[in-house]
């Protein structure tokens, strides 16, 4: 298990290094000389050339890509435009507001999905199952940026039962870091009211970005339900005479989670692709709102620099999902 | 066609044939449904931000243009992008799975170290950042999904090359002395194609979305295009009061996305038993 690790963790590398060429090639073929825009509107072609010489510009390009590896190697990518910081301190500031939408995402898609795609599965054909049918299929096909906007339509501006944006009311102090998420750490710490407002503002960009999610997952649950309800040891245990409850609770749910629970997993990317527009909406303070506000500035060191800490994080969220994968399913565990 | 006579009988897949079908006539006569096309980026500030009513099925937008006939105008940008990045990608990834499954060695090697990479990142943050690079623009984000779409295809190709390579009639072929291109492309691609084929048509509505974020997010469409996500994020600006104007175009988003999950659904029960929806 532990050696399964070391190799997961070291076949990212090649990958890292890969897309680290990738974003340095966009970064150079990026539309605009980096030298004249620092030197701004007025600079003299001597003054560009002299900025071209310091930024190392001149360099041949295999020099050019060893720095900016040992660079995005310590983490160092550069100042941003627009905050006026380091990029990297913007994204390590932002990143655990972004992994706390995902997760309860992620949370949300699995309780739900899990619980609506068996009940349909167990049911099958039943009134529930083709609602559930329905509203999964339209749910795979409605732009999750639209749907923030219709949330906060409704909830937000009519209802005025949810909060339209942000992470915590304004004035209210954030709870201090412990795990980066503001309602976990405001209820290690005892602050009962702050982490009831950081939920409520959780639920509408959450539940946005699940939606996709919460359909792959209901609908992968609900065949995975069906075939292991049909499936040999269930139809032995219906003879033995066990009730139809306990075939389905232990033994047909354990058989039939693998699959979904794996699928959770690869949901990551997508969570973090509609994150980008729906922090945006809900003004959450997380990379994807950093990298559209990055995009509207042209920032490019900035946009690259969320391409590459999302596609590491991608890569160990990976290996985590197999890790899971193997503690589900024996069989799958035996071949790491 | 016992195959399509299945798939007639496939009543969602249907649905969505027909969904797809009214979009594509939407996308080449506008003009059958919207009396002065000329007039859809130009509008009257007079009939500024009208709710919905006879005259205005959609309500009109801060211009004063009829929403509903740039809802209607907006399918032809949407089919176009998702339909070329699609053939794009096609036309990339195809080739690449097929050599890298049918011809192993360092070029499967290559070729798949390379999707690896492109696959390192969600499809929709690379596309932003190669997008934004190539500057704003419906050109660039077609390029830009292109770019990141094709390794989803190099993918079930290669897959699917592997499982027909082992088998009995490729070696029968390679036995006679035929050329590794003419077995590639006369007798691979063809028993390949139905996956492909699945994958496309899911992939046009994937395209969908993602474009429309694109255009939602400022690096797709520039106005006065009546692109879908860039209405979307105009429309956001009027909220609640005009709520009809950022309502539209996401409901068309939703119904022509729809129409190719459902069909693309149902040709991937035909075509794949095993992955059958267990109905």
């Amino acid at each position: 298990m532990i050696l399964f690790v070391i190799r997961r963790l070291i076949l990212i590398v090649p990958t890292l290094l890969g897309l680290l060429v990738l974003t340095f090639m966009m970064l150079r073929m990026g539309a605009g000389d980096p030298a004249a825009a620092i030197a701004g509107d007025n600079a003299t072609p001597e003054q560009i050339a002299r900025i071209r010489e310091d930024l190392g510009l001149n360099d041949p390009l295999v020099i050019q890509f060893w720095d900016y590896l040992s660079h995005a190697a310590r983490g160092d990518f550069g100042v941003s435009a627009y905050t006026n910081r380091a990029v990297g301190a913007d994204i390590a500031l932002r990143l655990p507001a972004t992994l706390e939408l995902t997760f309860f995402a992620l949370l949300i898609a699995a309780v739900f999905g899990i619980a609506f795609g068996t009940l349909a599965g167990v049911w099958r054909n039943s009134v529930f199952d083709h609602v559930t049918r329905v509203v999964s299929v339209a749910g795979l096909a409605t732009a999750s940026f639209w749907f923030a906007i219709m949330l906060q339509l409704i909830f937000s501006m009519d209802l005025q039962v949810l909060p339209l944006r942000g992470r915590l009311p304004t004035g209210m102090p954030p709870p201090p870091f412990i795990t980066g998420s503001y309602v976990i750490d405001a209820l290690f710490t005892g602050r009962f009211e702050t982490a009831w407002e950081a939920l409520r503002h959780i639920i509408l960009p959450a539940f946005t970005i699940s939606l996709g999610g919460l359909a792959t997952v209901a609908r992968f649950t609900r065949s995975s339900v069906i075939s292991s309800m049909q499936s040999e040891f269930a139809s032995y245990e219906r003879a033995v005479g066990y009730p139809e409850r306990r075939v389905v609770l232990p033994y047909v749910l354990r058989n039939s989670l693998v699959t979904p629970v794996t699928q959770i997993g690869l949901l990551f990317g997508a969570f973090v692709s509609s994150a980008v527009a729906v922090e945006a909406i809900f003004d959450w303070p997380g990379l994807g709102s950093y990298l559209v506000n990055a995009i509207f500035t042209s920032d490019f060191q900035a946009v690259l620099a969320v391409t590459l800490v999302i596609g590491l994080v991608y890569g160990i969220v990976n290996i985590v999902v197999d890790l899971v994968h193997g503690l589900l399913d024996p069989r799958v565990a035996e071949r790491m | 066609m016992p195959l399509l006579r299945k798939l007639a009988r496939d009543v969602p897949a249907v649905m969505g044939f027909v969904i797809i079908i009214v979009a594509l006539i939407l996308a080449a006569f506008p003009g059958l449904f919207v009396e002065d096309i000329a007039r859809v980026n130009r509008g009257n500030i007079l009939y500024r931000l009208q709710p919905p009513s006879a005259e205005f099925l959609f309500g009109t937008d801060d211009l004063g243009r009829d929403i509903f006939a740039r809802v209607i105008l907006g399918t032809r940008p949407a089919i176009e992008i998702a339909l070329s990045v699609v053939a794009l990608s096609m036309a990339i990834g195809i080739p690449l799975g097929l050599a890298a499954g049918y011809l192993g060695g360092w070029i499967s090697g290559t070729v798949m170290r390379l999707t690896d990479v492109f696959l390192a990142v969600p499809q929709l943050i690379l596309a932003i950042a190669i997008a934004q690079i190539l500057g704003r623009g419906a050109e660039s984000a077609m390029i830009a999904l292109a770019a990141t779409y094709w390794p989803f295809f190099t993918r079930t190709v290669y897959a699917e090359t592997q499982r027909v390579r082992s088998q009995l009639f490729i070696e029968a072929l390679e036995g006679i002395g035929m050329g590794r291109r003419r077995i590639m492309l006369l007798h691979i691609l063809p028993n390949i194609a139905a996956p492909v084929i699945v994958r496309a048509t899911v992939g046009m509505g994937f395209i969908i979305l993602t474009a429309a974020v694109l255009g939602f997010l400022g690096v797709g469409a520039t106005p006065p295009s009546p692109d879908w996500g860039l209405s979307i994020s105009e429309g956001r600006k009027y909220l609640p009061e005009q709520w009809w104007y950022a309502t539209f175009p996401g409901l068309a988003i939703l119904v022509l996305v729809l129409g190719f999950n459902l069909l693309g659904d149902g040709l991937r029960d035909l075509v794949d038993p095993k992955l059958r929806r267990l109905r």
